[in-house]
């Protein structure tokens, strides 16, 4: 067990450690950060003394080895654009973000695994094929149209709730919340659903092929020889044999929402690091690009982990001697 | 049991396509035909745009100013000459959506096909060689699935950015695009090829040939290749349904192609301007066909995967 | 029969379709059959014939889009067949149980075997939890798993797969039914572990007083355990009686050839009597008789009228011509089975063509290193073959022969060149082939050793045609590139092996696994080898194609002098085809010698064991001494002798010194340390089938 914990952190810091040596390439090969940093007038000496400063001179390795000792400490440099430290820009979007996406993943999670149940136990049935029809749909249209579409109607036409923005936020310590408000609150409706939407489908539709391959396996068909009720079955033995990849896949997507959380946060003007990202992208702002890199990477390893645990406590397999597993060839 | 009740096909390629059980389910599901079709004319419009769309909507000579916002042809102030209405500029939105769709297509196919011809060989050397190789290529496949892929496409586009002076990059761009969303999407090919190169490597077939003599890399073309591509054709088709739906995202997000070449995505984007003013026809005509496009790529992917994996079903 | 009390289940008339986009298949069609309190009937027929779904229409498991269309299935004199689905359910599990083939997957990976007895038990009986607890424990007991009380709370991968096994047999009999249809119940498992179930499931049901359908492939099995004997063909019943008269006295021609295709120990036949073609698809059933197209007896009313059965003797047949053929199918009957002369008197001239001089191979099969450094375990070696030395004459047939994990398959694949040794020589024609390391010095060897394998379905690849499948190894080797002569050269090997040069235009799935296998043969055949290497090549097929194949490898060696390596776990094909035959476990080769020599006078312990646990198809009633124990992980193989957690001789020697090998004075060697301290105790030799001139 402890073994397995620690070969899985060492591989999330080697995960974590590939993500900041692609940043910190982008950083410092992709255009030139003296000239970012300073203006038009600055002289070749003062550029100079700049370089020194910051060691952009110094060896590769020991520029990454700062790099990577910043970072640890949460310090990605200055903002081109905002010229301000990148870290204080990021705290200040992180809670938007995260109350974005986890009432998102909630949604999704509660409302994608019954359907996905559902569907499985009754595939032929008329529910589950219009289930199966609006998944379809749901997968086909794009996010930024869903966002779209619903401010149109509930938005512009009805006029029932706003259009952009978070509301109202109240301010707990450094974190600010839009959860307390009744204005934060209904600000919050459209793009939760809007992002939830297409993992809700994505999940939904991978209960409903994982339910159905155990509805097919030998210990199904044997515990119906043995007389158990559908009941039992279904929910005893079927849905817990589906949780072992639905974790997997269930952790990866909800991670992706955060960085899907981009194209929502875009479509509603949403606050978050998102709106940040891509206004970083549009101007090349390299530093807060490479933070919110290495921040998404973080999550997910992350949720990673957490995947991992719950593994072992869902499958007894993992948690007894693993030589029946190991085969060879 | 389904093994022992197929027929011999008869003679003959076509025969045998009528006769398949693929084209059995297909004709069997009317949903799937009408996507069929419905996918079918979209690409051709799509293909033949110079003959087909109304107007030549990126012609500067033939747009008239006075005829932009005007709404759809049968509504009060239409004008029959622009059935979907014109936009901002004026340009008829019928031609722009069958101009804009050949640049999503266009991306899209690329795109596809650079994925898949990446991940089809990396899977397939992985699967078929193991050893460090395989650990190599799978390890740089997992650091990748821990980004999602329109992230992905937005750094490298980023990075273009960077890279390439701004005017070029107007010319790049739609490269850029094709190359940033092909790149993010050949983990999932190359996965699942190499799943079904192990299974197919522990097959029978594959050892007589080793035993034959025959050498790796033929065994891999010859072997390997043909009866791993059947899921990779799925595939293929829902990652062209993923990969348009990235395109117009990157292009709503105003980092895709640009406005001078518009793509489906490209056109909601402008017209979303114009939501709040009630101009709702220039974003939703695009965006309407976008929805439908994807929708009877991916009706198609479904019933493929279903068609080629009866036991799904 | 008019009795008092109804049967325990009667089936009448029943008819289960499967309606595909082709039409409406007939799976099993016009059965009927009884099964008395406390009777085992055995339902046998090759695959496809109908037997796992008449088990399945009876507990109402059928899987859609298949359906009971006709017919009548009653329990207890209480029709069952039109019950609605909750009705049916409290039915299974309490009246009729059933066991499956497969162990590994039968039970849930992620509940204790307790959790799933004591669930079991509370559905169908109003014990309370606790008393349920008790009763399952008893019940593991009762089926033999070692101190049950500890082990009820393991999850089934804690449990070896005889273990397994015997955990389902207590699941099925949990709610004391009255009736468990088994469905292969051995089939899946190890031949010492075979015996081990089959002697398990006869105790319990006796003791119970329960009923059994044993549907199963294999006569021996039936031979050994069921009171009736059930054959089917082709959705049919076409023969039904008391097993001693079907087996003894078997009455329908399909019947007489299946049990002239069976090859048997201590029987030396130079032919097995062999079924011509293979069981028909269930689309192509023909009019009539449906084994009329392989049938030596068929007339014009066979292939016009569907025979019923008829009472002859206690059995029932449905044959026109069951009153002729009588008696004619004796097991050991000289009439379809011929005597086999001069079997050492083949083309080869003695010289050896293949020697394995220690031979070994290891897997690595260690944890990622991370986890070994962090919970202190070493790196663990699989030694899948440890030093195995052996020669094959020229023109002979060296037969390996062991339970699954001896390494008989690696030793295979090793002389093929698909895997390199770790250590050890293979010298072929007096070269060290595994020394060989380029492609291009490998190339005149390969051409010279083909390999045949198990799989007909999976050694095929489905997206040749055959023309070009057979056609590979000639152009490979470059020994013709000439289009006309590659065509003629496929034609004749196809018509060398049976098959049309028209069969060249098709893919592989368009033949039956018989035929497949012969695909595999001219394959294999094209660069012209001397050496063959046999991969359990019959193991996937049903008997009566068994002995097409085997047949026709026998001819072939014949015709071109061939020299093979043949890997079988099955005794009695083994000693139908070999004239040497070498026994592996754990890796090593425990004991060799000429084939009859061996299974007359086995010496090591295990071989021995091995020879006992052949089901008893002459039913002589030899009594067979107990098998004990399983298999062990070859990743930690017991000290010393590997054989001796399993032996009844072992003394401190043998646990803690591995036996070398000692010459068997027949020119075979032994390795057993009981043997060389002549400590070996006698061995009731096999008697001569007592029937054998019965005729």
């Amino acid at each position: 067990m402890i073994g397995f914990v620690l070969r899985r952190l060492l591989q999330s810091i080697l995960v974590m450690l590939t993500v900041a040596l692609i940043a910190f390439g982008l950083f410092r090969y992709v255009g030139d950060p003296i000239n970012n940093l300073v203006g038009q007038d600055t002289s070749a000496v003062e550029r100079e003394q700049l370089r020194e400063k910051l060691g952009l001179d110094d060896p590769f390795l020991v520029q990454f080895a700062r790099f990577v000792k910043n970072a640890a400490k949460g310090d990605f440099g200055i903002s081109y654009r905002h010229r301000r430290p990148v870290a204080e820009l990021i705290v200040e979007r992180l809670p938007a973000t995260l109350e974005l996406s986890i009432v998102a993943a909630l949604i999704a999670l509660l409302v994608g695994v019954p359907m996905g149940v559902y569907t499985g136990l009754h595939r032929e049935g008329f529910l589950s094929r219009s289930f199966m029809t609006l998944s379809l749909v749901g997968v086909s249209l794009p996010t930024f149209l869903i966002g779209i579409l619903l401010i149109l109607l509930f938005g512009v036409v009805l006029r029932w709730l706003p259009t952009f923005g978070r509301g109202e936020v109240v301010a707990l310590g450094w974190w600010t919340t839009g959860l307390l408000t009744v204005s934060g609150l209904k600000a919050l409706i459209m793009p939760a659903i809007t992002l939830a939407l297409f993992q809700m489908t994505l999940i939904m539709r991978l209960v409903r092929a994982e339910m159905l391959e155990v509805l097919r396996t030998d210990y199904i068909k044997f515990a119906r020889a043995r007389g158990l009720s559908n009941r039992a079955i279904h929910f005893g033995h079927a849905l817990k044999n589906t949780l072992v990849p639905v974790i997997t896949i269930t952790g990866l997507q909800l991670g992706s929402i955060i960085a899907f959380a981009i194209i929502t946060e875009s479509v509603f003007q949403w606050p978050g690091m998102g709106l940040l990202f891509i206004q970083a992208i549009n101007e090349v702002d390299i530093p807060v690009m490479a933070a919110y890199l290495v921040m998404i990477a973080l999550f997910f390893v992350v949720i990673n982990l957490a995947v991992d645990l719950l593994y072992y406590l869902v499958d007894p397999r993992l948690r007894v001697d693993r030589d029946r597993a190991t085969g060879h060839g | 049991m389904a093994e022992q009740l197929r027929r011999p096909w008869p003679r003959g390629m076509i025969g045998r396509l009528l006769d398949s059980d693929l084209f059995y389910s297909f004709s069997r599901s009317p949903v799937t035909v009408l996507a069929a079709l419905v996918t079918a004319v979209m690409m051709g419009a799509a293909a033949f745009a110079p003959w087909v769309a109304p107007h030549t909507p990126f012609d500067l000579a033939t747009l008239d100013l006075l005829d932009a916002f005007l709404p759809p042809a049968w509504m009060p102030d239409g004008d029959p000459r622009y059935l979907l209405g014109t936009d901002d500029q004026g340009r008829d939105v019928l031609s722009t959506i069958i101009y804009g769709a050949r640049v999503s297509l266009l991306v899209g196919f690329a795109a596809v096909f650079l994925a898949m011809f990446l991940g089809v060989a990396l899977g397939l050397v992985s699967g078929y060689m193991g050893g460090m190789v395989d650990a190599v290529i799978m390890r740089i496949a997992d650091v990748q699935l821990s980004f999602p892929t329109i992230l992905i496409a937005l750094l490298i586009d980023g990075v273009a950015r960077g890279l390439l002076p701004r005017d070029m990059h107007e010319e790049m761009a739609i490269y850029v695009l094709i190359f940033a969303i092909g790149i993010s999407g050949w983990v999932q090919y190359a996965r699942t090829v190499r799943g079904s190169t192990l299974v197919e490597k522990r097959k029978e077939y594959v050892q007589a040939a080793q035993v034959i003599g025959i050498r790796p890399w033929l065994i891999m073309l010859r072997h390997v290749l043909p009866n791993v591509m059947g899921p990779v054709l799925v595939i293929g088709t829902i990652h062209l349904a993923i990969a348009i739906i990235t395109e117009a995202t990157l292009s709503f997000l105003g980092v895709g192609v640009p406005a001078t070449q518009p793509s489906l995505g490209t056109l909601i984007r402008i017209g979303n301007d114009f939501l709040f003013s009630g101009e709702w026809w220039i974003t939703i005509f695009p965006g309407a066909a976008l929805a439908i496009l994807v929708l009877s790529v991916n009706l198609l992917g479904d019933w493929l995967r279903d068609a080629l994996n009866p036991k799904l079903r | 029969m008019p009795a008092e009390t109804p049967p325990l289940l009667e089936v009448r008339d029943l008819r289960v379709e499967i309606p595909t986009r082709r039409g409406v298949l007939v799976a099993v069609d016009g059965v009927s059959f009884h099964i008395e309190e406390g009777e085992v009937l055995g339902v046998v027929g090759e695959s496809g014939a109908g037997k796992s779904l008449t088990g399945a229409a009876i507990i109402g498991l059928l899987e859609p889009p298949g359906r009971i269309a006709a017919g009548r299935i009653s329990l207890e004199g209480r029709r069952i067949d039109n019950l609605d689905a909750e009705a049916m359910r409290r039915l299974r599990g309490r009246r009729i149980g059933m066991i499956f083939q497969d162990p590994l997957t039968s039970l849930n990976p992620l509940y204790t075997i307790g959790r799933q007895l004591v669930e079991t038990i509370l559905t169908h009986t109003d014990l309370t939890e606790r008393q349920a607890r008790e009763h399952a424990i008893g019940l593991l007991a009762e089926v033999g798993i070692p101190s049950a009380a500890e082990r009820f709370d393991h999850y089934p991968h804690q449990f070896s797969g005889g273990m397994r096994q015997r955990v389902v047999i207590a699941l099925a009999l949990c709610a004391n039914p009255r009736l468990v249809i088994a469905d292969e119940p051995t089939t899946a498992l190890d031949v010492s572990i075979q015996a081990q179930i089959i002697a398990l499931l006869k105790r319990l049901c006796r003791e119970h007083g329960t009923a059994v359908m044993l549907i199963t492939h294999d006569m021996g099995v039936i031979a050994e355990t069921a009171d009736r004997v059930a054959v089917m063909y082709a959705g049919r019943i076409v023969e039904i009686g008391p097993v001693r008269e079907v087996i003894e006295q078997a009455r329908h021609p399909y019947t007489i050839g299946l049990m002239g295709s069976i090859p048997l120990v201590g029987h030396d036949v130079e032919r097995l009597s062999q079924i011509d073609g293979a069981m028909p698809r269930l689309d192509e059933i023909p009019a009539g008789c449906a084994f009329h197209p392989r049938c030596p007896h068929a007339s014009e009313r066979c292939r016009r009228e569907r025979p019923e059965r008829i009472a002859l003797g206690n059995a029932e047949v449905a044959c026109w011509h069951a009153g002729e053929l009588a008696g004619r199918g004796a097991v050991t009957a000289g009439v379809v089975r011929e005597r086999r002369e001069n079997r050492n008197a083949r083309t080869g001239d003695g010289r050896p063509l293949v020697e394995l001089r220690d031979l070994a191979r290891h897997f690595d099969v260690s944890a990622p290193w991370l986890t070994r450094l962090f919970s202190r375990e070493g790196r663990k070696v699989l030694r899948a073959v440890d030093g195995v030395t052996l020669t094959i004459p020229r023109g002979t047939t060296f037969s390996l022969v062991g339970e699954s994990g001896c390494g008989k398959s690696t030793v295979a694949r090793l002389v093929v060149g698909l895997y390199r040794p770790s250590r050890g020589t293979i010298l072929f024609d007096g070269q060290d082939y595994a020394k060989l390391d380029s492609h291009a010095a490998m190339a005149p060897v390969r051409r010279r050793l083909q390999m045949i394998f198990q799989d007909p379905y999976a050694s095929l690849n489905p997206r040749w045609r055959v023309a070009e499948i057979v056609a590979e190894p000639l152009r490979a080797h470059g020994i013709t590139r000439d289009r006309v002569e590659i065509r003629d050269r496929v034609g004749a090997l196809l018509r060398q092996v049976g098959l049309s040069e028209s069969d060249a235009r098709k893919y592989p799935h368009e033949f039956s696994g018989g035929q497949r296998q012969r695909i595999s043969i001219a394959r294999a055949l094209a660069s012209r080898p001397e050496f063959l290497v046999c991969d359990e090549p019959t193991s996937a097929l049903d008997v009566s194609v068994q002995a097409q194949i085997l047949n026709l490898m026998r001819d072939l060696q014949r015709e071109l002098g061939l020299t093979y390596l043949f890997i079988s776990h099955n005794l009695a094909v083994v000693y139908y085809i070999s004239d040497y035959v070498g026994v592996m476990y754990l890796g090593r080769l425990v004991e060799w010698a000429e084939a009859k020599s061996l299974f007359r006078d086995p010496k090591h312990p295990y071989t021995r064991m091995l020879l006992d646990t052949i089901p008893d198809l002459e039913m002589t009633g030899r009594r067979r001494a107990p098998v004990a124990g399983e298999v062990p992980s070859p990743i930690s193989p017991p000290s010393g002798c590997a054989f001796h957690p399993r032996c009844p001789l072992a003394t401190a020697r043998c646990r803690e010194m591995r036996p070398e090998p000692l010459p068997r004075g027949d020119g075979g060697e032994v390795a057993c340390h009981a043997v060389a301290e002549n400590r070996l105790p006698e061995r009731a030799p096999r008697e001569t089938p007592l029937r054998q001139e019965a005729d």
